[in-house]
């Protein structure tokens, strides 16, 4: 598979998950395991230019797949405008959620369009769950990241 | 503590080498403290004038199968202490009985005793209002400590050192518009909804705490906290604190602080925290006390080194050391252009070519803060619901907070403390539970069946403050972390019993506890 740009290769067990595979394997710990479940979203990463949850997904599914990580989204050491848009509106504190809240915006942004409305962001963020912003600020953020994103 | 940091700590020396260790979802459900789970008994008394005159509280503490860190502290001082509120309630009894059960064990979590003792309060002052016929608004207003009469003696220990109860208030109700509330409600009456309108006017006792009121209640443990302030000859600086951040942003607020202090650009200072391999012993975070306790410490060593400083320049300017003036990051000789900036300073201690006896080379100060009282943050929270009374769907259309924080330090940082705290008050007003089914099985061990609050359970909220000054902080800081989880659950359930017409109903208000609750008042 082809991991931020570069191609990967290696040999798993079938029932290795792809976080496993990205955290263990590649050393990629930006993805986070929150929950075990599905849940939390703390380990959504995109497979194919869409967002999944990496701990529910199996490291074979995306062979031959394009897969970003959070990793992967600053380019030369510029941050990709969802994640300088999260840092400008203090969108995060603690950050174990903010891989998975800053790969689900960009997703929300790409089927939504840059104009989306709150209810929206609001509604297509429910598979992430932060315990310290209360979202608002997160909300904020998607909205100017989703504003710089279009721009 | 948790017993797996003592077993990872044997673990480390047995195989001599780093060990971690990690919890999964489940395993924390499990064997994590939980939080609050009281059942109270409250009567209220009143003239006839909806004056409060005497407050009678039964409590039953759940403390869980075995005791663990703060255990019996959270349903005692920090809970019946807490239950004069905001209000000048002459004659309080409290009665707290500690039960244990099988559950997990029950400790402190954001709020820790004050959740409780607010909801339990705020609940009973909006039944009060409705059985005297009076406003939520005007019942709270009569009985409020009257801004004169700070510092306040309560009946329950705690002596509240200052507040504005009418200024968060009002300026609560402007922020929500609650004068035009009822035409919102005939409108959505409209469209088929109940809407409701909750207040929760809290006080909280933190910045925990002074070591002499712990140990009076026989804590084995001082409740200071340290820092130590280091220049090095480069002129930046390191602050070393004894809290911990983990979010909350205390390397930006204490470095403002310290550049507030000492005049030293914000981007020369580092904060160190958490690494006790670098850090002298400090007392941590909880209580909202990292800035009242362990900032005041920073500020506290900051003062030393202008102390130090003062000496140092008064040597290297040659000048008298009661001629230095220091202002802006300079030492200078008063009424004089001669002066040093506190680099120079710095460097100056680590090259003491000249020094004379007693004067000490190095720029680098402890101190310890302890402080006399708790702080007492407070403030009104607004909540406005609209209820599908077909469904017992519960929508937050409307979320107000006006807090008394004291002095705000870094107004962003401090409004996403608040943004999340009200946050978990409304996790716990509507979604989470711990459930056990009769054979003691946890049935809420993941996050598919405990119910965290999402996105899209709470809308953005209005956030605004009314300040007073505390007059035992040298800051003038109060804290802020917990505030929005004890205002919270009140305004929330005050807002669905507002919205039903009805008196009581339990947390979490999940759809199918408020439907059944919407039969009842409806039938």
């Amino acid at each position: 598979m082809n991991v931020n740009g570069e191609s990967i290769s290696g040999e798993v067990e079938d029932r290795m998950l792809l976080v496993e595979f990205l955290r263990e394997h590649l050393r990629l710990t930006g993805t986070h395991v929150g929950c075990d479940t599905s849940q939390c979203g703390a380990c959504v990463v995109h497979v194919n230019g869409v967002s999944v949850k990496s701990c529910t997904t199996l490291a074979v599914q995306a062979e031959g797949g394009d897969v970003t990580t959070i990793e992967g989204l600053a380019i030369n050491g510029e941050l990709h405008p969802m994640q300088q848009a999260f840092k400008d509106n203090h969108g995060l504190q603690c950050g174990f959620c903010t891989p998975g809240m800053v790969m689900s915006a960009i997703d929300i942004v790409n089927r939504n369009g840059s104009d989306v409305d709150e209810a929206t962001v609001r509604k297509e963020l429910e598979g992430n769950i932060c315990r310290c912003t209360g979202y608002h600020n997160i909300v904020k953020a998607v909205h100017a990241g989703a504003k710089n994103m279009g721009g | 503590m948790y017993s797996e940091e003592l077993v990872v700590g044997w673990a480390c020396r047995k195989v001599n080498r780093p060990v971690k260790w990690t919890s999964d979802r489940t395993e924390a459900f499990l064997a994590d403290a939980h939080g609050r789970d009281h059942v109270a008994h409250a009567e209220m008394a009143m003239d006839k004038n909806g004056k409060f005159l005497a407050m009678r509280v039964n409590t039953t503490a759940n403390l869980g199968a075995y005791l663990s860190t703060f255990a019996t502290m959270v349903p005692s001082y920090l809970y019946a202490f807490l239950l004069a509120g905001q209000y000048s309630t002459p004659l309080i009894y409290s009665e707290v009985k500690a039960v244990f059960t099988n559950t997990a064990p029950v400790d402190a979590a954001r709020g820790a005793g004050r959740p409780e003792a607010t909801f339990l309060l705020e609940r009973l002052v909006d039944v009060c209002a409705e059985d005297m016929g009076l406003d939520p608004a005007e019942i709270r207003r009569r009985n409020f400590i009257p801004v004169d009469a700070f510092p306040y003696q309560t009946p329950v220990v705690q002596c509240y050192d200052s507040g504005d109860y009418n200024a968060a208030l009002d300026k609560a109700l402007a922020l929500a518009d609650y004068e035009g509330f009822a035409g919102r409600a005939e409108e959505a009456k409209s469209r088929g909804k109940c809407r409701g309108i909750g207040l929760s006017s809290y006080v909280e006792a933190c910045g925990i705490a002074p070591s002499a009121a712990v140990g009076q209640l026989g804590a084995g443990v001082g409740l200071w906290e340290s820092a130590q302030v280091r220049f090095n000859p480069t002129g930046n600086v390191q602050v070393f604190t004894g809290t911990h951040s983990h979010g909350q942003g205390h390397e930006t607020t204490f470095a403002q602080l310290v550049t507030e202090q000492l005049g030293v650009p914000i981007e020369n200072i580092e904060v160190i925290h958490g690494d006790t391999s670098k850090t002298q012993f400090g007392m941590g975070t909880y209580g909202s006390r990292s800035l009242a306790v362990g900032g005041v410490a920073i500020a506290k060593a900051c003062e030393k080194l202008i102390e130090k400083g003062k000496k140092i320049a008064a040597h290297a300017l040659e000048a008298a050391e009661g001629d230095i003036e220091f202002a802006d990051g300079n030492f200078a000789i008063a009424g004089t252009d001669k002066a040093m900036n506190i680099a120079e300073v710095a460097f100056n201690a680590y090259v003491p070519h000249s020094y004379p006896e007693g004067l000490e080379p190095g720029f680098d100060e402890n101190a310890f803060f302890d402080p006399m009282n708790f702080s007492f943050p407070a403030g009104t929270h607004i909540c406005e619901v609209e209820v599908d009374p077909d469904t017992g769907v519960v929508e937050i259309v409307k979320y107000s907070a006006v807090d008394d924080f004291g002095k705000l330090i870094n107004p962003m940082i401090v409004e996403g403390q608040v943004h999340g705290g009200i946050v978990h008050g409304v996790g716990q007003a509507l979604l989470e539970g711990c459930q056990y089914d009769s054979d003691g099985q946890l049935i809420t061990a993941s996050y598919m069946d405990y119910a965290m609050p999402r996105a899209d359970n709470v809308p953005s909220f209005d956030v605004d403050y009314a300040p007073t000054n505390p007059p035992h902080n040298p800051l003038g800081v109060k804290g802020c972390g917990e505030a929005g989880a004890i205002g919270a659950p009140p305004a929330v359930i005050n807002a669905i019993s507002n919205a039903l017409g009805i008196k009581h109903i339990d947390m979490p208000a999940t759809p199918e506890n408020v439907w059944r609750a919407a039969q009842t008042a409806t039938s």
